[in-house]
């Protein structure tokens, strides 16, 4: 079965040179795709669950009574948010980068540095999508009508009963349209990682396509249904996740 | 509690893009969210800018201790490479981001007029297209153009070069369309529907409602989203850098290689490049929300 | 906390001398009066009269500046206050019913039991069973906030208030945001509650139901008491010019 599979591709790469599927009839090319869509994969959820907690702290920490605390979360937001995340990116790993140590590397003599490029890609869009968080959450919180708070407290719930019981979960579902969009534009977001020769899965393809010309056209192809699918899931599943929190009664 | 609104079907604009949930039944509206990053830019404090300012101004000094580059080196070298960088580099951002908008909201409308349809052969194939190119990372459109698009082509003895930046234009302009068309899509559906019927008990025509009565009640209301989306846009021109068209970050790169590549260079010039684009920006974004103020009120 | 020393036959609610401004805007100037165990009082005024304040004030959600407010024995304005046992004897309907959007009917009524007081949710849910019935929402249980009526949510949140088996009931104008035909349920439902006995204090625009069911009308302005007496008395005889040009303006 996989063999004709093979067999089939390999034939349309001969009949066909413009349609040459590499990656499906040789082993070194499907590992590359492979691997690209680790990276890819990898980098998507790294971020996300990271980006989710800066968020969440960064909205708890806006609620500091500390004024310095607050102004330092704002700056942060402000910058994220209103520059380019790729030139973010580059600001990262170039700038920054050169001033985090190095260690000896296993082989004894190269230094390699201790935050890699993964590394930094996964920390610049962990932060780019972080402060898009933290207002996200924030305002989710702010949109708890203050008398459903009272009303609790009436009821004799304490201050963290009335947070935890309350005012999180509502907060949480009325956050979670903007955060659905919000990951779905980070995962867009880490193709740009290859600004810093992350091997992700468009680094992986734009290398096969320029390795093997007569390989564009496939590449391209996979490249862009690949995202399609990986945008499409999550975007399904937070649709689900959405539904499943709705409440009845409210909203459409 | 909130109030109703005086045309059945709008509902009043919320004051923030951002979840509100006090009036729980409103947060349906559809076209709330397109003004999110606009709405963010504009809200950005001025000193921010001087934070920014005041970080690229000291880095060099703090570095400078030690790679033996004073600051005023640095900056001289920024200085020397300012008109090559914002002459050669920037505007050509600029021009990019002008067509790439351009060429998105003339096929972008199209689009969004395809999608509201009655007949499904045309508003079906119409929302995928939207939906795909709404959902694709800007970028592996960049790049899939690119390769798409032949080197020169050939006007029966004439050779033309398609030059780099034109693709990207082209690249740029498939998410902006699609974006383009769910925001005309989104206008045309906040028109309320009493407003099709009385044209309709008036015997126009579907053709003549649209062009005559809908699109002139909901042109304004596209303004703001769609300079909303020329920010964005605009935002995104640096990528253009990975497929070798010479912007304002690919001059930067060469610019700081020709300075020996000195570390001390690339926070004033990546951090210059961070204020250009912050600069450029922002006015468009506090327009943008001075529209949609303005407009809101009126409806 | 002297609770211990409080018997039936001194006042259940007394507030003697409250004063209590927002910023420089002082909107109590010196309220007393008293409310015995059973009674049902209504405050009736203009709005801004600082009525709804003064009922909030009762159940610690608004602090006093000056004066003192006993529940039981218990002084309200104290910066040791034990806000639970305070509310445990309290209980308080919102204009806006408050109900939690996220919670059945049934979850809003069970919930305070088991979160605050840890009572076992399987004798909560028998009487709050028992409570949706007695405000008549039988069938109700499990719809949320945001599927019930106005008067439907305003009952649910009166036995939701009744679960944590309140000595006093506060009622800040219950029914100001109902459509007119959902009024009637929820009053009928208060006067329920009256006829069995509980302490009830309402701030409320429905004369024709404060003459009904009131053992005793105060009415504000301006942050003073105007006004008391007993319906009859305050509705026929009324004496202060005040009070005689609101009322016409209302009847």
């Amino acid at each position: 079965m996989l063999e004709a599979f093979i067999e089939f591709f390999r034939q349309l790469a001969d009949d066909y040179p413009r349609w040459n599927f590499i990656f499906f009839h040789e082993p070194r090319q499907w590992a590359r795709i492979v691997k690209g869509l680790q990276y890819t994969l990898v980098l998507s959820i790294a971020c996300v669950i990271f980006s989710v907690i800066i968020g969440v702290v960064g909205a708890w920490l806006q609620s500091s009574p500390s004024k310095l605390v607050r102004h330092i979360v704002q700056g942060y937001i402000q910058f994220f948010r209103n520059t380019p995340p790729f030139v973010q990116l580059l600001f990262f790993y170039f700038a920054l980068g050169q001033f985090t140590p190095s260690i000896t590397g296993p082989d004894g003599w190269t230094e390699v540095p201790i935050i890699s490029n993964v590394g930094w890609a996964i920390i610049s869009l962990s932060f780019f999508a972080g402060a898009f968080n933290v207002e996200i959450f924030r305002s989710g919180i702010e949109a708890v009508p203050e008398s459903t708070q009272e009303a609790a407290e009436a009821l004799g719930f304490s201050r963290l009963q009335t947070y935890k019981e309350i005012v999180l979960p509502l907060a949480f579902r009325v956050s979670l349209p903007a955060l659905n969009n919000n990951l779905v534009n980070l995962v867009k977001t880490t193709t740009q990682a290859i600004g810093i020769a992350v091997p992700e899965l468009l680094y992986q393809s734009v290398s096969i396509w320029s390795d093997y010309p007569s390989a564009q056209y496939p590449t391209m192809l996979l490249l862009f249904i690949s995202f399609i699918v990986i945008v499409g899931v999550l975007v399904l599943g937070m649709h689900r996740w959405e539904k499943a929190m709705h409440i009845p009664g409210y909203g459409a | 509690m909130y109030k109703k609104s005086p045309i059945p079907g709008i509902q009043t604009a919320p004051s923030t893009d951002l979840p509100v949930l006090k009036p729980f039944n409103a947060v349906a509206a559809g076209s709330a969210e397109d003004l999110l990053f606009s709405r963010w830019l504009a809200s950005t404090p001025v000193w921010m800018w001087l934070l920014l300012g005041v970080l690229i101004l000291i880095w060099p000094g703090v570095t400078a201790a030690a790679g033996g580059y004073t600051m005023t080196q640095a900056f001289e070298a920024l200085w020397r490479w300012l008109p090559f960088i914002m002459t050669g580099g920037f505007f050509y951002n600029v021009i990019i981001s002008f067509f790439a908008m351009l060429l998105g909201t003339i096929f972008g409308v199209v689009l969004g007029l395809m999608q509201i349809s009655p007949a499904k052969l045309i508003r079906i194939p119409a929302q995928i297209v939207t939906q795909i190119f709404r959902n694709s990372p800007w970028l592996v459109l960049l790049f899939i153009v690119l390769l798409a698009l032949p080197y020169e082509i050939e006007f029966g003895d004439t050779i033309i070069r398609i030059p780099d930046w034109v693709k990207a234009v082209f690249g740029l302009c498939l998410p902006i369309m699609a974006n383009i068309s769910e925001v005309v899509r989104g206008a045309i559906n906040s028109v309320p529907s009493g407003q099709w019927e009385a044209a309709n008990s008036l015997a126009y025509t579907r053709q003549q409602t649209l062009w005559q009565i809908i699109l002139p009640q909901c042109f304004k209301r596209m303004i703001p989203p769609w300079m909303n989306w020329y920010a964005i846009l605009t935002m995104a021109t640096p990528l253009c850098t990975l497929l070798g068209v010479e912007e304002l970050i690919t001059l930067s790169r060469q610019a700081i290689e020709a300075e020996n590549n000195r570390p001390e260079l690339l926070v004033p010039f990546y951090g210059f490049a961070l204020l250009v684009f912050f600069a450029y920006c922002y006015p468009i974004a506090r327009a943008t929300i001075a529209l949609e103020r303005r407009f809101a009120v009126k409806l | 906390m002297p609770t211990d020393n409080w018997t039936d036959s001194q006042p259940i609610v007394s507030i003697k001398d409250v004063h209590k401004s927002f910023g420089d805007l002082e909107v109590l100037k010196g309220i007393s009066f008293d409310v015995m165990k059973g009674e049902v009082v209504c405050i009736i005024g203009p709005s801004g009269s600082g009525k709804s304040t003064l009922i909030r004030c009762i159940n610690a959600l608004n602090d006093i500046q000056k004066g003192s407010i006993k529940v039981e024995g218990i002084e309200v304005h104290d910066k040791h206050l034990n806000k639970l046992e305070l509310r445990k004897k309290v209980g308080m309907v919102f204009q806006q019913y408050n109900l939690f959007p996220h919670k059945t009917a049934l979850e809003n009524v069970m919930m305070a039991p088991i979160k605050v007081l840890k009572e076992s949710p399987a004798e909560v849910e028998a009487k709050a069973r028992d409570l949706i019935e007695k405000v008549r929402l039988q069938g109700k249980e499990n719809s949320y906030p945001g599927e019930l009526s106005g008067g439907q949510q305003q009952r649910v949140a009166i036995a939701r208030s009744l679960a944590m088996n309140p000595d006093i009931m506060l009622f800040d104008e219950v029914t100001a945001a109902l459509d007119p035909e959902t009024v009637k349920e929820v009053l009928v439902t208060i006067k329920d509650l009256a006829e069995d006995g509980m302490t009830c204090m309402l701030v409320t625009h429905e004369m024709g139901f404060a003459k009904e069911i009131a053992d005793h009308i105060y009415f504000t302005d301006r942050g003073v008491i105007v006004e008391h007496g007993p319906p009859a008395t305050f509705f026929e005889q009324a004496k202060d010019e005040r009070t005689k040009e609101f009322l016409s303006q209302i009847l």
